[in-house]
C-alpha cells in the first residue's frame, strides 16, 4: 500500500537536493533514449558530457555559454520569484544586442576605453525597455504578460532580420546578412589568449552578487519574496503590486539586454541573424533548476551550458543533431517539476498488512 | 498584372491551406484551456506530431496510420504534460515550455534518419472540378480532407462546447474546479482526457506540415506556428469561430507576405511578418483592458493547479 500526505513543512535539504535527483534521473533518461536510437548509452553519454570539458579550451568554452545562461537567469528569478511570467527573455536578450550593436556600429572605427562601457550600457536600456512593455501592458491593460513577452521575442527576431539584410548590412559584406565587424575599442577583453572566454563572466558574476544583496538584504527583495508567496499578504503589508511588476521585469530585461550585448561584443563581435541560441528560453530552465537561488543559478549554468556543448560534440561524434541538446534541457525540467512533489507530498510506503493478502 | 479572378481563387486557397495548422492546433488548445488547463507545450507536441507522421508515410507507406499515427503521437507526448501538471500538481507554464524544448529536440533525433527523403504525395479530392470552375473551384476544391476537416473543426468544437453536456462539463470544470468537484465531476479525469485531446489536434496539425503542406522533414519545421496557435485561442477569446477567421487572417498574412515578397514590394518582409505577433499583442490589449468581456469567455481557472484533499 501507499499512502500519500501532504507534508506541512518543506525541509531545506530536500529543497536543493531534488534538482540533483533530476539530474540524475535526466542522464539516466539520456542513456535510455540513445541505447532505444542504436547507441552504446554509455559512449554517448561520455561524449555528451565528459568529452567536451576534458581540456581547458572545452572548460572556457563552457563557460562562454553559462555566461549568458546565468546572467539571464539570474534576472528572471526576480520576475519568477514575484509570480510575473517572463518567458519573452529571447526577445529582451535579442533587442538589447541590437541596441548595443547600432551603438557599436556607431562608434566604428572609434578608439577609447569609453566606447565599450557605452555598448554595453546601452544594451541593457535596449534590454530593460523591451522587457518594459509586457510589464507596462499588465499594469495597466491587465494584459497576460506570458503572451505578451512571447510575442515579442518574433518581433525582436524579425526585426534583427531586417537590420542585418537591410540598412545595417556590411556594406563590402557581399549581401550577407550581417553587419560590419565591430572594431576592437567595441570587444570584450579575452581573458585568455587562445581561449574564448571573455570579460562578460566579470559582468554575470558581479551581478550574480547584485541580485543576492537586493534579493536577501534590501526591503525591496523582501517585497519581491512577500508577493511572489502570497498575493494577498503583499497587498495587506500595503505593497504597490504595480511599480513591483515593472521593477522585477526591468531587471531581468537589463539582465538579458547585457548577455545579448555581451554575446555580440564577446564571441560573436558583429550583429547577424542568430545572435542567440535560444538562450533566452533555456535560461529559464536554469533558473528553476537554480531554484531561483543566485548561487544555485550559478551551478544550474554550467549543467545546462554543458548539454550545449554536449550537443555540438554529440553532433560531431555520434553524428546526432544539434536539437540533441534540447532533450536533455526539456527532461531536466520535466524532471525536476515531477521531483517537486516530493517537497509537498510525503510518500510512505505501507506494509502489507497479512489480512489484506 | 491583369486582374485575374482565377489567381485571386489560387490565393484565397493557399490562404486556406496556411491556415490549416492553425485551425488543428488552436481548436485542441481551445478545449484543453476551457478546461482550465495552459499548455504551452503546443510548439513540441505540433512538431512531433510532423515527424511521427512523416516517419510513418515513409515507412508503412500507408496515408491512413500515418495520419492516425502522428495524432497519437502527440497524444502519447502530451501524457507527459498531463502526468506532471494534473497528477504531480507542476506549474502548467514551467512544464509546457519544457514539453515545447524536448519535443523539438526529440523530433529532430527521430527524424535524423529522415532529412532530405522526399516525401510522397497525398491524395487531393475533387482536383478535376478546381480546374474546371473559375475562382470558386481553387477555393472549394482541389485539397486534402484534412483540411475539410479544420474547416469543419470549430464549428464541431462550438456545438460541443455550448450543446453538449460533456462540454458544460468541460466549461464548469474550466471555470470553478472546486465547485465541479463538488458536484461530483472527476475534475481531474476531465482534464487529462482534454490535455489529451489538444495533443492529438497538435499532432494532426504537425502532419499536415510534413505530409501536405511541404511534404518532407526539415528539422524545426513548425516554425514557430505553435505559438502563433496559442496566441490565436487568446486572440479568439477562446471561441472556436472567431479561431477560424484569426487563422485566416494569420494565414492571409503569410501568402499574401510572399506574393508581395515575389513582386518586389515595398514595405519590408520582416514587417509583415511580424503584423501577426504585433496585432495579437494589440487584440490582446483591447480584450483585456475591459474586464467583462475577457471573463464572458476566459476559463477563470486557466493554468490553476487543482488540487483535491482526500
Amino acid at each position: 500500500m501507499i499512502k500519500i500526505e501532504k507534508r506541512n513543512d518543506v525541509s531545506p535539504s530536500i529543497y536543493f537536493l531534488t534538482p540533483i535527483l533530476a539530474i540524475f534521473l535526466t542522464l539516466f533518461g539520456g542513456g535510455i533514449i540513445f541505447y532505444v536510437l542504436g547507441f552504446n548509452p554509455i559512449i554517448a553519454l561520455k561524449f555528451f558530457f565528459i568529452t567536451p570539458i576534458s581540456d581547458l579550451y572545452g572548460f572556457s568554452e563552457l563557460l562562454v555559454k553559462a555566461t549568458p545562461l546565468c546572467l539571464i537567469a539570474i534576472g528572471l528569478s526576480f520576475c519568477f520569484k514575484s509570480n510575473n511570467w517572463n518567458i519573452g527573455a529571447e526577445g529582451q536578450l535579442i533587442f538589447g544586442g541590437i541596441v548595443g550593436g547600432g551603438v557599436a556600429l556607431l562608434f566604428y572605427g572609434h578608439d577609447g576605453f569609453y566606447v565599450l562601457p557605452i555598448i554595453i550600457l546601452s544594451g541593457a536600456i535596449g534590454g530593460m525597455i523591451f522587457a518594459m512593455i509586457p510589464a507596462v501592458l499588465k499594469t495597466y491593460f491587465n494584459t497576460n504578460e506570458i503572451l505578451v513577452s512571447l510575442m515579442l521575442v518574433y518581433v525582436a527576431k524579425l526585426l534583427l532580420d531586417y537590420l542585418v539584410v537591410g540598412p545595417w548590412s556590411n556594406p563590402e559584406g557581399f549581401n550577407f546578412p550581417e553587419t560590419r565587424q565591430f572594431s576592437e575599442s567595441a570587444r570584450m577583453p579575452i581573458l585568455f589568449d587562445g581561449l574564448r572566454i571573455h570579460a562578460g563572466i566579470f559582468i554575470t558574476l558581479m551581478t550574480v552578487f547584485l541580485s543576492w544583496l537586493i534579493l536577501y538584504k534590501t526591503y525591496l527583495g523582501f517585497q519581491i519574496k512577500v508577493s511572489g508567496l502570497s498575493l494577498k499578504t503583499a497587498k495587506y503589508a500595503g505593497y504597490k503590486g504595480e511599480t513591483m511588476i515593472i521593477i522585477v521585469f526591468m531587471i531581468s530585461g537589463a539582465c538579458a539586454g547585457l548577455a545579448g550585448v555581451g554575446e555580440i561584443t564577446g564571441p560573436i563581435g558583429q550583429l547577424h541573424r542568430n545572435i542567440s541560441p535560444d538562450y533566452g528560453f533555456t535560461a529559464i530552465i536554469v533558473a528553476f533548476l537554480g531554484r531561483l537561488n543566485p548561487v544555485g543559478i550559478i551551478f544550474a549554468s554550467l549543467i545546462v551550458a554543458l548539454t550545449y556543448l554536449g550537443a555540438e560534440t554529440a553532433q560531431i561524434f555520434l553524428q546526432v543533431p544539434k536539437y540533441t541538446g534540447q532533450v536533455f534541457q526539456g527532461m531536466i525540467l520535466f524532471f525536476l517539476l515531477g521531483s517537486d512533489y516530493l517537497l509537498f507530498f510525503k510518500i510512505k510506503f505501507l506494509g502489507l498488512k497479512k489480512n489484506e493478502l | 498584372m491583369s486582374f485575374d479572378l482565377n489567381f485571386i481563387g489560387i490565393l484565397i486557397g493557399a490562404i486556406m491551406a496556411s491556415s490549416v495548422p492553425l485551425i488543428l492546433a488552436a481548436s485542441g488548445e481551445l478545449i484543453t484551456e476551457r478546461s482550465g488547463v495552459l499548455n504551452l507545450g503546443v510548439e513540441g507536441m505540433m512538431i512531433i506530431g510532423a515527424i511521427s507522421g512523416f516517419a510513418l508515410m515513409i515507412i508503412t507507406d500507408n496515408l491512413f496510420f500515418a495520419v492516425i499515427g502522428s495524432m497519437l503521437s502527440g497524444l502519447i507526448i502530451s501524457i507527459i504534460f498531463g502526468i506532471l501538471t494534473q497528477s504531480l500538481l507542476t506549474n502548467h507554464v514551467a512544464t509546457g515550455l519544457a514539453l515545447t524544448i524536448f519535443g523539438i529536440g526529440m523530433s529532430a533525433m527521430i527524424g535524423k534518419n529522415f532529412v532530405g527523403i522526399p516525401g510522397k504525395e497525398f491524395p487531393l479530392l475533387f482536383v478535376n472540378l478546381k480546374e474546371n470552375i473559375p475562382f470558386f473551384g481553387p477555393i472549394l476544391f482541389g485539397h486534402s480532407i484534412i483540411l475539410y476537416f479544420a474547416f469543419l473543426l470549430p464549428f464541431i468544437t462550438n456545438y460541443f462546447l455550448k450543446k453538449t453536456k460533456i462540454g458544460l462539463i468541460i466549461r464548469a470544470v474550466g471555470d470553478s474546479p472546486t465547485s465541479a468537484s463538488n458536484q461530483g465531476i472527476n475534475v481531474i479525469l476531465v482534464r487529462y482526457s482534454c490535455i489529451l485531446y489538444g495533443g492529438a489536434m497538435c499532432g494532426l496539425a504537425g502532419a499536415y506540415l510534413s505530409l501536405i503542406y511541404t511534404p518532407q522533414w526539415i528539422e524545426n519545421m513548425t516554425g514557430g506556428r505553435g505559438w502563433i496557435a496559442l496566441a490565436l485561442v487568446v486572440f479568439a477569446t477562446w471561441s472556436p469561430i472567431k479561431v477560424l477567421i484569426g487563422a485566416l487572417i494569420f494565414g492571409g498574412i503569410t501568402i499574401l507576405q510572399l506574393h508581395m515578397q515575389a513582386i518586389g514590394f515595398r514595405i519590408p518582409v520582416q514587417l509583415l511578418s511580424a503584423l501577426p505577433y504585433i496585432m495579437t499583442i494589440i487584440v490582446l490589449v483591447i480584450i483585456s483592458r475591459d474586464s467583462r468581456k475577457i471573463k464572458l469567455n476566459t476559463p477563470t481557472s486557466l493554468g490553476q493547479i487543482f488540487y483535491k484533499e482526500k
